[in-house]
Protein backbone atom coordinates (compact mmCIF):
# COMPACT_ATOMS: atom_id res chain seq x y z
CA UNK A 1 0.00 0.00 0.00
CA UNK A 2 1.39 3.33 -1.06
CA UNK A 3 0.40 5.78 1.66
CA UNK A 4 3.18 8.32 1.12
CA UNK A 5 4.32 10.74 -1.52
CA UNK A 6 7.87 11.86 -2.22
CA UNK A 7 9.77 14.77 -0.73
CA UNK A 8 9.36 16.97 -3.79
CA UNK A 9 5.92 17.69 -2.51
CA UNK A 10 7.55 19.53 0.39
CA UNK A 11 8.92 22.15 -1.97
CA UNK A 12 5.83 24.30 -1.98
CA UNK A 13 5.64 24.39 1.81
CA UNK A 14 9.36 24.68 2.51
CA UNK A 15 9.71 27.51 -0.02
CA UNK A 16 8.11 29.64 2.68
CA UNK A 17 11.09 29.00 4.96
CA UNK A 18 14.03 28.38 2.64
CA UNK A 19 13.54 31.26 0.27
CA UNK A 20 16.31 32.16 -2.13
CA UNK A 21 18.31 35.04 -0.70
CA UNK A 22 17.82 37.86 -3.18
CA UNK A 23 20.91 39.69 -1.91
CA UNK A 24 23.00 36.76 -3.21
CA UNK A 25 21.45 37.02 -6.67
CA UNK A 26 23.48 38.54 -9.50
CA UNK A 27 21.97 41.76 -10.83
CA UNK A 28 22.74 43.46 -14.14
CA UNK A 29 22.38 47.28 -14.19
CA UNK A 30 20.18 48.34 -17.11
CA UNK A 31 22.14 51.58 -17.33
CA UNK A 32 25.78 50.54 -17.57
CA UNK A 33 25.69 46.74 -17.71
CA UNK A 34 27.54 46.22 -14.44
CA UNK A 35 26.92 42.74 -13.03
CA UNK A 36 27.28 42.06 -9.33
CA UNK A 37 25.46 40.73 -6.29
CA UNK A 38 22.41 42.63 -5.06
CA UNK A 39 24.24 42.90 -1.74
CA UNK A 40 26.81 45.11 -3.48
CA UNK A 41 24.33 47.84 -4.49
CA UNK A 42 24.39 51.24 -2.79
CA UNK A 43 21.26 51.53 -0.65
CA UNK A 44 19.48 54.71 0.41
CA UNK A 45 16.94 53.96 3.13
CA UNK A 46 16.14 57.52 4.33
CA UNK A 47 13.49 58.03 1.69
CA UNK A 48 9.78 57.27 1.29
CA UNK A 49 10.95 53.84 0.17
CA UNK A 50 14.27 52.05 -0.12
CA UNK A 51 16.36 52.78 -3.20
CA UNK A 52 19.28 50.63 -4.38
CA UNK A 53 21.62 52.19 -6.92
CA UNK A 54 24.34 50.83 -9.16
CA UNK A 55 27.71 51.21 -7.47
CA UNK A 56 29.28 52.24 -10.80
CA UNK A 57 26.79 54.56 -12.55
CA UNK A 58 24.38 55.43 -9.68
CA UNK A 59 21.32 54.51 -11.74
CA UNK A 60 18.39 53.35 -9.61
CA UNK A 61 18.36 49.54 -9.89
CA UNK A 62 15.71 48.59 -7.31
CA UNK A 63 12.98 50.37 -5.39
CA UNK A 64 11.13 48.91 -2.41
CA UNK A 65 7.96 50.44 -1.01
CA UNK A 66 6.21 48.89 1.97
CA UNK A 67 2.70 49.70 3.15
CA UNK A 68 1.01 48.03 6.11
CA UNK A 69 -0.37 45.40 3.74
CA UNK A 70 1.84 45.28 0.64
CA UNK A 71 5.41 45.28 -0.57
CA UNK A 72 6.24 46.73 -3.98
CA UNK A 73 9.51 45.76 -5.62
CA UNK A 74 10.39 47.73 -8.74
CA UNK A 75 13.21 46.30 -10.83
CA UNK A 76 13.01 48.53 -13.91
CA UNK A 77 16.63 49.61 -13.42
CA UNK A 78 17.86 46.03 -13.87
CA UNK A 79 18.09 43.99 -17.04
CA UNK A 80 18.23 40.74 -15.09
CA UNK A 81 18.35 39.08 -11.70
CA UNK A 82 20.17 35.70 -11.76
CA UNK A 83 19.42 33.20 -9.00
CA UNK A 84 21.28 29.98 -8.24
CA UNK A 85 18.76 27.17 -8.07
CA UNK A 86 19.01 25.69 -4.57
CA UNK A 87 20.48 22.20 -4.46
CA UNK A 88 21.95 22.24 -7.99
CA UNK B 1 10.33 78.94 21.11
CA UNK B 2 6.62 79.63 20.65
CA UNK B 3 5.79 76.56 22.75
CA UNK B 4 6.90 78.45 25.90
CA UNK B 5 4.66 81.47 25.40
CA UNK B 6 1.51 82.00 27.55
CA UNK B 7 -0.63 81.16 24.53
CA UNK B 8 0.80 77.65 24.46
CA UNK B 9 -2.39 75.64 25.08
CA UNK B 10 -4.67 77.45 22.69
CA UNK B 11 -1.93 77.59 20.12
CA UNK B 12 -1.38 73.82 20.28
CA UNK B 13 -5.07 73.07 19.97
CA UNK B 14 -5.29 75.10 16.80
CA UNK B 15 -2.08 73.47 15.53
CA UNK B 16 -3.57 70.01 15.98
CA UNK B 17 -6.30 70.93 13.51
CA UNK B 18 -3.51 71.53 11.02
CA UNK B 19 -1.97 68.06 11.35
CA UNK B 20 -3.41 65.50 8.92
CA UNK B 21 -4.37 62.00 10.15
CA UNK B 22 -1.44 59.69 10.89
CA UNK B 23 1.09 62.56 11.07
CA UNK B 24 3.15 63.92 13.99
CA UNK B 25 4.60 67.41 14.35
CA UNK B 26 8.32 68.01 14.21
CA UNK B 27 10.43 71.09 14.74
CA UNK B 28 13.30 69.53 12.78
CA UNK B 29 13.53 69.42 9.02
CA UNK B 30 14.39 65.77 8.33
CA UNK B 31 16.48 65.13 5.24
CA UNK B 32 15.18 62.34 3.01
CA UNK B 33 17.26 61.26 0.07
CA UNK B 34 16.98 58.51 -2.49
CA UNK B 35 20.49 59.10 -3.82
CA UNK B 36 23.64 61.17 -3.55
CA UNK B 37 23.10 64.92 -3.08
CA UNK B 38 23.93 66.60 -6.39
CA UNK B 39 26.14 69.68 -6.36
CA UNK B 40 24.58 72.20 -8.74
CA UNK B 41 26.20 75.59 -9.13
CA UNK B 42 23.97 78.53 -9.94
CA UNK B 43 26.13 79.16 -13.04
CA UNK B 44 25.02 75.77 -14.39
CA UNK B 45 21.42 76.02 -13.19
CA UNK B 46 18.49 76.49 -15.54
CA UNK B 47 14.78 75.98 -15.17
CA UNK B 48 12.70 74.82 -18.13
CA UNK B 49 8.97 74.63 -18.81
CA UNK B 50 7.95 72.44 -21.73
CA UNK B 51 4.31 72.60 -22.86
CA UNK B 52 2.51 69.62 -24.39
CA UNK B 53 3.00 71.30 -27.78
CA UNK B 54 6.79 71.23 -27.38
CA UNK B 55 6.94 74.98 -26.71
CA UNK B 56 9.90 75.62 -24.35
CA UNK B 57 10.70 78.41 -21.91
CA UNK B 58 14.09 78.45 -20.20
CA UNK B 59 15.42 80.71 -17.42
CA UNK B 60 18.97 80.86 -16.15
CA UNK B 61 19.70 81.75 -12.52
CA UNK B 62 19.98 85.49 -13.17
CA UNK B 63 16.78 85.61 -15.24
CA UNK B 64 14.96 83.55 -12.62
CA UNK B 65 16.05 85.87 -9.82
CA UNK B 66 14.66 88.82 -11.79
CA UNK B 67 11.14 87.33 -11.85
CA UNK B 68 8.60 88.51 -9.26
CA UNK B 69 9.41 86.74 -5.99
CA UNK B 70 6.88 85.50 -3.44
CA UNK B 71 7.34 84.46 0.20
CA UNK B 72 4.89 81.62 0.87
CA UNK B 73 4.37 80.22 4.38
CA UNK B 74 3.28 76.61 4.28
CA UNK B 75 2.55 73.55 6.41
CA UNK B 76 4.34 70.55 4.92
CA UNK B 77 3.48 66.88 5.34
CA UNK B 78 5.89 64.05 4.57
CA UNK B 79 4.49 60.61 3.77
CA UNK B 80 6.98 59.21 6.32
CA UNK B 81 4.60 60.81 8.86
CA UNK B 82 6.28 64.03 9.97
CA UNK B 83 4.57 67.37 9.48
CA UNK B 84 6.08 70.79 9.95
CA UNK B 85 4.00 73.96 10.34
CA UNK B 86 4.64 77.50 9.14
CA UNK B 87 7.70 76.84 7.01
CA UNK B 88 8.75 79.99 5.15
CA UNK B 89 10.13 80.09 1.64
CA UNK B 90 11.03 82.51 -1.12
CA UNK B 91 10.61 81.77 -4.78
CA UNK B 92 8.63 82.18 -7.96
CA UNK B 93 5.02 81.12 -8.33
CA UNK B 94 4.31 78.54 -11.02
CA UNK B 95 1.63 80.98 -12.22
CA UNK B 96 4.44 83.41 -13.07
CA UNK B 97 6.42 80.70 -14.88
CA UNK B 98 3.35 79.66 -16.88
CA UNK B 99 2.23 83.21 -17.73
CA UNK B 100 3.69 83.12 -21.24
CA UNK B 101 3.03 79.40 -21.82
CA UNK B 102 0.22 78.44 -24.18
CA UNK B 103 -1.22 75.21 -22.77
CA UNK B 104 -4.39 73.21 -22.31
CA UNK B 105 -2.58 70.39 -20.47
CA UNK B 106 -4.36 68.32 -17.84
CA UNK B 107 -1.21 66.96 -16.12
CA UNK B 108 2.29 68.01 -15.14
CA UNK B 109 5.54 66.19 -14.39
CA UNK B 110 8.25 67.82 -12.27
CA UNK B 111 11.83 66.81 -13.19
CA UNK B 112 15.07 67.20 -11.25
CA UNK B 113 18.80 67.38 -11.93
CA UNK B 114 19.26 63.88 -10.47
CA UNK B 115 16.65 62.20 -12.64
CA UNK B 116 13.75 62.12 -10.18
CA UNK B 117 10.21 62.72 -11.42
CA UNK B 118 6.86 63.33 -9.79
CA UNK B 119 3.44 63.89 -11.33
CA UNK B 120 0.33 65.85 -10.49
CA UNK B 121 -2.76 67.27 -12.18
CA UNK B 122 -2.11 70.60 -13.90
CA UNK B 123 -4.91 72.17 -11.83
CA UNK B 124 -2.83 71.52 -8.68
CA UNK B 125 0.12 73.68 -9.70
CA UNK B 126 -1.77 76.85 -10.67
CA UNK B 127 -3.72 79.50 -8.74
CA UNK B 128 -1.05 80.12 -6.09
CA UNK B 129 -0.63 76.48 -5.05
CA UNK B 130 2.96 75.81 -6.19
CA UNK B 131 6.34 77.51 -6.41
CA UNK B 132 9.96 77.00 -7.37
CA UNK B 133 11.74 78.14 -4.20
CA UNK B 134 15.35 79.19 -3.68
CA UNK B 135 15.28 80.27 -0.01
CA UNK B 136 14.16 78.55 3.19
CA UNK B 137 13.71 80.50 6.46
CA UNK B 138 15.48 83.51 4.96
CA UNK B 139 18.59 81.63 3.79
CA UNK B 140 19.64 80.23 0.43
CA UNK B 141 18.22 76.71 0.17
CA UNK B 142 20.82 74.18 1.35
CA UNK B 143 21.80 71.44 -1.10
CA UNK B 144 20.51 68.73 1.29
CA UNK B 145 17.06 70.36 1.13
CA UNK B 146 17.15 70.67 -2.66
CA UNK B 147 19.22 73.79 -3.28
CA UNK B 148 19.74 75.75 -5.34
CA UNK B 149 16.01 75.32 -6.01
CA UNK B 150 13.23 72.92 -5.17
CA UNK B 151 9.59 72.57 -6.13
CA UNK B 152 7.08 73.45 -3.40
CA UNK B 153 3.59 71.93 -3.58
CA UNK B 154 2.55 71.94 0.08
CA UNK B 155 -1.04 70.68 -0.23
CA UNK B 156 0.17 67.22 -1.35
CA UNK B 157 2.61 64.87 0.40
CA UNK B 158 6.10 66.33 0.36
CA UNK B 159 7.60 63.76 -2.04
CA UNK B 160 5.81 65.84 -4.70
CA UNK B 161 7.93 68.88 -3.67
CA UNK B 162 10.93 67.63 -5.59
CA UNK B 163 14.45 68.70 -4.59
CA UNK B 164 16.97 69.98 -7.20
CA UNK B 165 14.15 70.87 -9.57
CA UNK B 166 15.12 71.44 -13.20
CA UNK B 167 11.92 71.41 -15.27
CA UNK B 168 8.17 71.07 -15.48
CA UNK B 169 6.69 69.29 -18.48
CA UNK B 170 3.00 69.57 -19.33
CA UNK B 171 0.98 66.67 -20.71
CA UNK B 172 -2.47 65.65 -21.91
CA UNK B 173 -2.19 62.35 -20.03
CA UNK B 174 -0.96 61.35 -16.57
CA UNK B 175 2.65 60.05 -16.32
CA UNK B 176 3.35 58.53 -12.90
CA UNK B 177 6.71 59.57 -11.41
CA UNK B 178 9.53 57.91 -9.48
CA UNK B 179 7.55 56.97 -6.35
CA UNK B 180 4.13 56.94 -7.99
CA UNK B 181 5.28 54.08 -10.26
CA UNK B 182 6.69 52.17 -7.30
CA UNK B 183 3.72 51.87 -4.94
CA UNK B 184 2.98 55.40 -3.73
CA UNK B 185 -0.35 57.05 -4.43
CA UNK B 186 -0.75 58.86 -7.73
CA UNK B 187 -2.24 62.00 -6.11
CA UNK B 188 -1.10 61.96 -2.45
CA UNK B 189 -3.57 64.11 -0.48
CA UNK B 190 -2.36 64.05 3.16
CA UNK B 191 -5.84 64.88 4.52
CA UNK B 192 -7.20 61.74 2.85
CA UNK B 193 -4.09 59.71 3.82
CA UNK B 194 -3.43 58.85 0.18
CA UNK B 195 -0.06 57.26 0.95
CA UNK B 196 -0.06 54.12 -1.19
CA UNK B 197 -1.72 52.81 -4.29
CA UNK B 198 -4.95 51.09 -3.37
CA UNK B 199 -6.71 48.19 -5.04
CA UNK B 200 -5.05 44.98 -6.14
ZN1 LIG C 1 25.15 51.00 -13.66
Amino acid sequence: MNDHIDGNMLAGALWQVFRPDITAAQARCAGCGMVGPVAGLTVYADAPGTVARCVRCEQVNLQLVQSPTDLWLSTTGLSFLRFRIPGQ
Amino acid sequence: MSGLTPGFRGHRRIESDRVPPGQYLTEDFPVLSAGPTPSIGTDDWTFTVVAETGERHVWDWRQFAALPQETPTADIHCVTRWSKLDTTWKGVSIDTLLAEVDTTADFAVVHTFDGYTTNMPFADITDGQAWVVTEYEGEPLAAEHGGPARFLLPHLYFWKSAKWVSAITLHDEDNPGFWERAGYHDYGDPWLEQRYQSGW
